[in-house]
This record gives structure tokens, sequence and C-alpha cells, in this order.
């Protein structure tokens, strides 16, 4: 498998010289980063070389990495706080609509777009990320020319964490309701959400009001970085060097 | 006389052939479809979001729903991308129950398919005729898990537990004489292996059964021949997977291709179509349904000859054995660390893809590192599968939409979520 990946990675680090960001292999696997103003270079070079031959792309995944590694309970030193401190308001599962999450302290872009691509001919595949440079009002150009399938994907991103894909030719909400305001996969929307819906008697007809359930989320967030998983980090820094 | 201009048609939400909650609104010149945009996410119920809340383990459930007529092979795709990223290794004999238990759901999934489809298209005794079946493949569902439809059986590690001994028995009541409990109680007096090993032998007449009913139907080859064509290049163009792409004439199977769990051990056979049409598509699902028996035939014989454990010994992942958890302090440490707070997976990210009964389904799975999945992403095969419904409907009359919406064999809880 990793012998595949070699040559994959020769080839590609040849065919998208100067444009590639960063190539790393990890569980056998390829992630490949580019910017956003080379992606549909990109792209189009790998499904149009021979040797490449991404024919199939197969998802398109928004991310938002604003809260990466932000928890809940401390796990390297004691504290005297008891359970208490696992209890505190602090990712997305527990904070209200009217309270804002903590900050991860975490710096660089806040939203990814991830592709995966597969080859039907080569039998191999590939994980592009994007990041999307502005926070504010990600963008990020569409791939709907070169792969038709991203069209309803990139609609799917567009409407759970608002990435807007430039020349998308249809780009509207998809799975969430009509009249929806909001993202709601972005990590300052709380799980509970904003508005529900009920039947209103006296009004004769379905009504939305800010919700009424508190949120519940019993398991704290934690990292643990005993003796377990660093073995396991540091062999594959190792292993990626 | 006024002209027919187009007119617009709302299919949906609340239609028989629209398999749930799709929403369809078609632009009709007279009774052809012009364009065909459907409306979904009437399901969606945040399922990745709700993940990213949990431990790891307390949304393998939630993978039962997604697609809700394969709920195994959905709980693979999870729980295989967890165990990649911890880099563990479940037992052979559980990576052999898996096997068996997935090629069971894709038989479950192609005769409620089969059943449905035919339906909508008219067919009614096929509906009763697959429901049949389906019932005894549910009953190795409640078998193994208790449950008959969401399982949560397939755990990080291995399978929840060993296949049982014994089989539920019918009992005499106002609708089973005594001699029809003996007659339906002669599979189950042995183990589950014994009943799904007598399935096995009873399948292929009944398939045999379905194709009289069907294959050389005039009506249903009226209905359904050269309805929704898609060439191979489209095909790939439009990210179709599964019985979609090898209707098409793609040679394209992950259990061949990226081999996972013991498949490359199993000696099956991938159908393919020439036409592309929904015809095409009907053959190779008919045909899945034999070789998955062939699959689910060649692992009864391996379990029944090899027994051992079905998870791994690791504590740190999966739970200890409650009698040692009596008995044994740090068993019982280990329980109570799993329960309340879960493991902590490796930083890290991993793209898990099997051969679901619809296509391609997998998880793409982030981790920073803690107790929770960062990110989940699921990929539904039929959510890419009813984007390519626009193109394959156009110029089809209103009745072949129904026809093809059969033939995309979608369920709405994988593609709203």
């Amino acid at each position: 498998m990793s012998e595949k990946l070699d040559r994959l990675t020769a080839c590609l680090e040849e065919k998208i010289k100067g444009r590639i960001r960063s190539l790393r292999q990890a569980c056998d696997e390829l992630t490949l980063e580019v910017s956003a103003g080379d992606l549909p270079g990109v792209a189009g070079t790998l499904r149009r070389d021979p040797e490449l031959g991404f024919d199939m792309l197969v998802d398109v995944c928004g991310v938002d990495y604003s809260a990466y590694g932000v928890t809940e309970w401390t796990t390297e030193s004691s504290t005297a706080e008891g359970f208490s401190r696992g209890v505190e308001k602090s990712t997305f599962g527990r904070f209200t609509f009217d309270e804002t999450p903590p900050a991860s302290g975490r710096t660089g872009p806040r939203y990814a777009v991830v592709y995966h691509l597969l080859s039907l001919t080569h039998n191999h595949r590939l994980r592009i990320r994007v990041f999307c440079e502005d926070d504010e009002f990600p963008t990020m150009p569409s791939l709907v020319e070169v792969w038709n399938s991203a069209n309803w994907f990139e609609r799917e991103a567009f409407d759970l964490f608002g990435i807007v894909f430039n020349g998308h030719p249809d780009l509207r909400r998809i799975l969430t309701d009509y009249g929806f305001v909001g993202h709601p996969f972005r990590k300052d929307f709380p799980l509970v959400g904003h508005v529900e819906m009920r039947y209103d008697p006296e009004q004769r007809r379905v009504i939305y009001q800010p919700v009424t359930i508190t949120p519940r989320v019993l398991v704290p967030r934690v990292i643990r970085k005993d003796h377990r998983y660093l073995d396991d980090a540091a062999e594959e820094k190792s292993a990626d060097a | 006389m006024p002209e027919i201009r187009n007119y617009t048609l709302n299919f949906g939400p609340q239609h028989p052939a629209a398999h749930g909650v799709l929403r369809l609104v078609l632009e009709m010149d007279g009774e052809v479809v012009q364009r065909a945009d459907p409306h979904i996410g009437l399901l969606h119920r945040g399922t990745e979001k709700l993940a990213e809340s949990k431990p790891y383990n307390q949304s393998i459930g939630y993978m039962d729903r997604l697609d809700y007529m394969s709920m195994m092979v959905n709980e693979h795709g999870y729980v295989k991308a967890i165990e990649r990223l911890m880099g563990i290794e479940p037992p052979l004999r559980a990576q052999y129950i898996r096997v068996m238990f997935d090629e069971i759901t894709r038989i479950l999934n192609h005769l409620l398919w089969l059943g449905t489809h035919a339906l909508d298209v008219g067919a009614m005794t096929m509906f009763l005729y697959c429901f049949r079946e389906r019932e005894d493949l549910i009953d190795c569902y409640e078998a193994v898990s208790g449950s008959r439809m969401h399982a949560t059986y397939y755990r990080p590690g291995g399978v929840h537990r060993d296949l049982p001994g014994t089989m539920a028995q019918y009992e005499p009541s106002r609708w089973k004489s005594a001699a029809d409990v003996k007659r339906l109680n002669e599979s189950r007096s042995g183990s589950l292996l014994d009943f799904i090993e007598d399935f096995t032998r009873r399948f292929p007449a009944c398939v045999d059964e379905y194709e009289t009913l069907l294959t050389d139907n005039r009506i249903w080859k009226q209905r359904t021949v050269g309805i929704g064509v898609v060439s191979p290049e489209r095909a790939r163009q439009m990210g179709l997977t599964g019985p979609m792409l090898r209707g098409s004439g793609v040679a394209w199977d992950l259990r061949k291709k990226q081999p996972y769990a013991v498949y490359d051990r199993m000696d099956f056979d991938i159908p393919v179509g020439v036409n592309g049409d929904s015809y095409d598509r009907y053959l190779v699902r008919i045909e899945e349904m034999r070789q998955s028996n062939r699959i689910i035939r060649q692992c009864v014989d391996w379990l029944k000859a090899n027994p051992g454990p079905v998870m791994i010994d690791d504590h740190k992942v999966a739970p200890p054995p409650r009698e040692e958890m009596k008995a044994d302090m740090e068993s019982l440490i280990h329980h109570f660390k799993l329960f309340t707070e879960g493991y902590c997976v490796p930083e890290g990210e991993v793209y898990s893809a099997v051969e679901h009964p619809k296509g391609e389904f997998a998880v793409y799975l982030i981790s920073d590192g803690a107790n929770k999945p960062y990110r989940v992403k699921v990929r539904p095969p039929g959510f890419v599968h009813l984007s390519a419904l626009d193109e394959m409907s156009r110029g089809h009359m209103l009745a072949d939409v129904v026809t093809l919406i059969g033939s995309l064999d979608i369920v709405f809880g994988e593609i709203d979520r």
C-alpha cells in the first residue's frame, strides 16, 4: 500500500510542482494541501492527467477548525474542584443560544474544505485540504465544472458552514429548513439550536419560538496525553519525517 | 384552444413512491419532465453534529439510523474508521462475523429495494415475497444483538458478543397451530449458524422465484428497459458508486479493489451491467444477492470450524467481561472509565470506505486527540445518486420518475443525515 502511495507522491510532486503547500502520508492515506487560488488548476490536472487519473470526486466536506483542541477537563495536573470541573460550559454541546463559546487559541484559518478523490483506473485515493483565506466571509472556487458530483456536496458545505463556492451554478441551502438562519455545523452554533417549531392552537398555525430545551451533554471533552497516546504520536511523527 | 405551457408539479413529500420524505419539484412539458429539483433535508437530524458531542462508542447507534435499511454496514464504516485511527485490528473471527453480517445486510437491503421498487411499478406480489425472506434475516439480527433493526452490534475492536448457540422459537398461539409451529421451528432447533446455513440453502430458490415474476415479465421490462440510461463516463462524472456504477458497466467494487475485513479471502464475482438502464441495475442487484449468499455460506463454514475471541483483549478500548468486573479491581476501573469518559483516539484523520449495498459509504473522521470526534463526515451514497436524478429523468415521462426513484435505491436516513 505505502509503495503505491510513494509512487503517487512522486508523481504529484512532479505534476503540480510549486503549487503544493504540504503533502503528507498518514494512516495509509495521502493528504495534499493547496491554496484556494491554485485549487481549480490543480483539480484540472488531477482529473485530466492520465498518470493521476482522478476521475471521481467522492466527497466534499467542510470543516470548522475554531474549536480544535478545546477540552473541558484538565488531565495533566490534579485540581481540587472535583467533578464540577467537568460540567463547566466550554464546548458547543453545553452553551445556550445567547452565550458565546470560548476561543481555542488556535491560530491560522478557521474554515477548510476537504475533498476526497478516487481514481477508478489506478485504484488510488487522495485527500485535498484547502483552507479558506477569509474567516469572516469564507469563499472557495467551485469544482462543479471539473467534477459534476461536487454540486450537492458544495451546497451542503455552504448550508452547514456558510462557505461560499464561487462559480457554483445553484448555491442554495440543501439540508436545513426553508428560511433557516445561520450555519448549524459551525462550532459556535449551539447544539440545541436557536429556534424551535410548534403548532400554536391560538393562532392556528405553526410558529417558531426561541428554544426552551437546555443544553445537556454529560460526558466532558477530554484530551489525554498519557504514555499510551504519546507513544503513538511520537511514532507517527517519526514515520512522517 | 389555449396553448399548453410548462407547469410545475409538486411530488411528495407525502407520496408512497417517494421512499420517505422526498419532495420533488418537477417542471413538466405535458407529461414529459423538463427538470427535476429534489428538495431534501426533511429528515435532517444533525447526526454528524450530535456525534461531535458524544464519546466515540455512543455514536455507533446513530450509524444504524443513517441508512436504516442497511444498518450493520453503516456501523462497519464508522467502527473501521476508529480502528484505523487507533491502529487496532479486531480478531479474525470478529472480521468473519462482520463480513457475514455485512452480506446478510446486503440481502436485507436488496430485498427491501426489490419489494418496494416492484410495488412502485405495480407488482404487489413481490413485496410480500421479499418480506417473507427479510423476516428470517431480521431474526438473525435479533438473535445476535437483541434488536431487529438497529443492532449496534459492531464495536471498535470486534463485535459485541459471539454468535448465540440457540435461536428463538415460535410458540403455539391462536394464529399458529402446533403443526405450524413444529414446521417453523425445524430450522431453529440448532445454533444461529445452523439457521443461517439453512437460509443459504433455501435462498437461491427464492431468488429464482423473484426472477420468474419479474425478469422476463413484459410489463416489468416495458417499465424499466431504457429508462434512466447512464453512460460509464457520466456515471463517474456524477460520482455514482455501487450497483449504480456497475449497472453502467464499470467493474468497480471496493470489496474486490480495496478489500477490508476478510473480503480478500472470499470467493465471489462482481456482476456488471451493459446498457446502464434501470433494468440492468435490477439485474445487477439480483445477482448481488446470489453472490452475497455465496459469501455468507463461506463465512458460516469458517465460523463453524474456528471458534475464538470476537473482541480484542485491550481493556482500554473494549470493556472487560461482566464477571471479571465484579471480582477484579483493575477491570472495575477500566469499566468505569470506558463508560463515563470513553477512550481517546490519537490525533489524526481517516477516510474509511466500505462497499455499502447502495454504493460507497464512508466515514471521514477527524480527531484532535479527545474522547469525542472533532468532525464526523458521512459520505452517503444515496445523496450523490439522488443528485443525478435531475439528469436521469430529463425527457422521461412522469411515471418513469417513479421507476427512477426506485432504481436509485434511496433511503432518506442517509441522504438527510
